[in-house]
């Protein structure tokens, strides 16, 4: 790590965070609403097109800790990093299929969250309080972790302590307070248009110093040769023992990823269901930066950058910046990853916020709260869930955030039954569901509970060994659980449904999944 | 129960009047198997360029057809 400042970089880095900053707050004047309703705060009005969406949903979904974790398991541990790749492919399919119809029926009834869908549909406040307890637990340190984020390039430009991380985090406080999701929504257009030419100049200059330093100087083309050529054998391909790791992992994280609380707000502010499923072809560029993202880890790996404590492989990047370009890009690069973190965390926090306020707050202790004071709650719990991600990061080390996190992503999975088949069917029983997604989170905490490392003596990986006649089958853990999970739903449904236990009253009919289509006026919350 | 029986056989069907276009969503299966089926891309060659292993340029090539597929099926669906 720089023990000196790096004052250039750190100069690009500060005039390109006051500029988001700015644009944060001017952010409350765009496409004006009345922000003291949840829905003009927390879903942007519910009028985002093709192109803001575009951009909210990709800041919001390839976040910068994707950008710093994702080249840094390539860089560790190799190929089975790729995962990322598949993962960022079968997601969009299963969007545009499924997703139309939750932005659809929660247009009709005016839902913000997907456990206000859950309530509605099927009547169960008991069923609605887990899927939002759920979100809101994946969701905390998941918004660590973009702190972690920041924290590293931080130390990448030489600065040290906790205090420039606690600046960052009340900036960005403050402009989610005032503007609500508007504010991502607009970083996201600058956040975007930095990354971009961040990864696209990488991956041509960093291949062209390879190929000068290690190849024989040809460019780019002998640089890609090298990199390959370079990296170790047992990095470079996978394992055929890890060849069901990979495609759980991808599988599961796939479905899991529209499951998060932020996804959900993401597809909720679009204008219509229309704008979902044309984002559904377009956002797989950025699955196409990821990749190249993934690449740099190869090259940090061939070019011998060091890993760095506290931060190990996840200085892989950062290190990789630091080490092939002047400081002025470095700093741009580095404001990129920063300003990367800002947008997912201030969308995450509102995310969160909206769930507390519709599904515990209303629904357990003020049944009458006015518009208005659901609107003051949400914003008040956004302060609070980013103070809470923040105390996580300075407070616990940095290897329990990122064991938290991968228990997230397990845990989001097994809100899928309640969430996705709710949109087909009514015919899972509100109690089978219930039931189910209680056995998946136990059995899949349980899973990584096990897996122990030299680091850590629990909850080192999600990847769990199957043991089935015989075989050993390793996979993700959310990925055997969500199996569990639903073949308790279906047996607990047929049981419940032949006795006749209560179903409770189901708020929707056919039609309101269907209208896709419809553009949202102004909306009124019910 | 008795009272649900008429709202589960609607909100069951799903496609609804979109039946006809239906059809169009089944291309979207094709990109599940192409990534899932691990074993059928995870060798090294042939190497694009003679130099980028197929495990790689494999996947950057679905992630692009994987996106056109979807694409044509917004449109044979709108």
């Amino acid at each position: 790590m720089p023990k000196e400042l790096n004052w250039t970089a750190l100069i690009v880095f500060i005039v390109l965070f006051g500029l988001v900053t700015i644009l944060g707050f001017f952010a409350a004047r765009w496409r004006r609403g009345d922000l003291n309703l949840i829905h003009e705060w927390g879903l942007g009005g519910r009028r985002f097109g093709t192109v803001v969406t575009w951009f909210l949903l990709g800041g919001d979904l390839y976040t910068a800790y994707t950008f710093i974790a994702v080249p840094a398991l390539v860089y560790g541990s190799g190929a089975i990093g790729f995962f990322a790749v598949p993962y960022t492919i079968i997601a969009y399919p299963f969007v545009f299929i499924v997703m139309p119809r939750l932005w659809s029926v929660c247009h009709k009834h005016g839902y913000v969250t997907a456990s206000d869908f859950v309530r509605g549909r099927y009547g169960s406040s008991g069923l609605a309080l887990a899927v939002a307890f759920t979100g809101i637990l994946a969701t905390m340190p998941y918004i660590a972790l973009q702190l972690v984020g920041i924290q590293v390039v931080l130390a990448a430009m030489g600065i040290q302590g906790d205090i420039p991380l606690v600046i960052a985090f009340v900036i960005l406080a403050a402009y989610t307070y005032f503007s609500g999701l508007r504010a991502p929504a607009m970083i996201a257009l600058v956040k975007d248009a930095i990354i971009y030419i961040t990864i696209i100049v990488a991956i041509i200059v960093v291949p062209i110093y390879i190929s000068n330093h290690m190849g024989n100087g040809s460019g780019i083309l002998d640089g890609y040769a090298t990199i390959f050529a370079k990296v170790p054998s047992a990095k470079l391909l996978l394992a055929p023992k890890v060849y069901t790791v990979f495609g759980t992992l991808a599988l599961g994280s796939a479905l899991a990823l529209f499951m998060y609380p932020h996804s959900v707000t993401g597809v909720l502010a679009a204008n219509s269901g229309r704008v979902i499923k044309r984002n559904s072809a377009l956002l797989p560029a950025y699955s196409f930066l990821l990749g190249l993202i993934a690449l740099l880890g190869f090259m940090a790996l061939v070019l011998a950058v060091k890993p760095v404590k506290p931060y190990g492989a996840q200085f892989a990047v950062p290190g990789l910046i630091n080490l092939v370009f002047p400081s002025w890009f470095a700093g741009f690069a580095f404001a990129a990853i920063a300003i990367g973190a800002l947008v997912p965390a201030s969308i995450m926090s509102i995310a969160a916020a909206n769930l507390f306020t519709r599904n515990i707050y209303k629904e357990y202790f003020r049944r009458n709260a006015s518009d208005r004071e659901e609107s003051s709650v949400a914003k008040f719990v956004s302060l609070i869930v980013k103070a809470g991600a923040l105390l996580f990061v300075i407070g616990l080390p940095l290897q329990q955030s990122i064991n938290f996190q991968l228990l997230g992503g397990v845990w989001i999975l097994q809100t899928l039954p309640a969430i996705v088949f709710g949109l087909y069917t009514r015919w899972f029983h509100r109690w089978a569901l219930l039931i189910g997604w209680l056995v998946g989170m136990g059995l899949g905490t349980y899973m990584a509970y096990l897996q122990k490392s030299p680091i850590t003596p629990h909850f080192a990986s999600s990847t769990y060994s199957l043991h089935l006649f015989g075989q050993v089958i390793p996979g993700y853990a959310a990925f055997y659980a969500i199996i569990v999970n639903i073949a308790v739903t279906v047996v607990l449904s047929l049981i419940f449904n032949a006795v006749g236990l209560a179903r409770g009253a189901d708020k929707t009919v056919t039609a309101d999944y269907e209208a896709a289509d419809v553009i949202a006026e102004a909306v009124a919350i019910n | 129960m008795a009272n649900d029986t008429a709202h589960d056989g609607t909100s069951s069907t799903g496609e609804g009047r979109s039946n006809g276009k239906a059809f169009w969503y089944l291309l979207l299966i094709i990109p599940f198997i192409a990534t899932l089926w691990v074993p059928f891309y995870a060798g090294k060659d042939p190497e694009l360029a003679g130099a980028i292993p197929f495990f790689y340029w494999y996947q950057f090539l679905w992630i692009i057809i994987s996106s056109l597929l979807t694409a044509f099926v917004y449109f044979m669906t709108k």
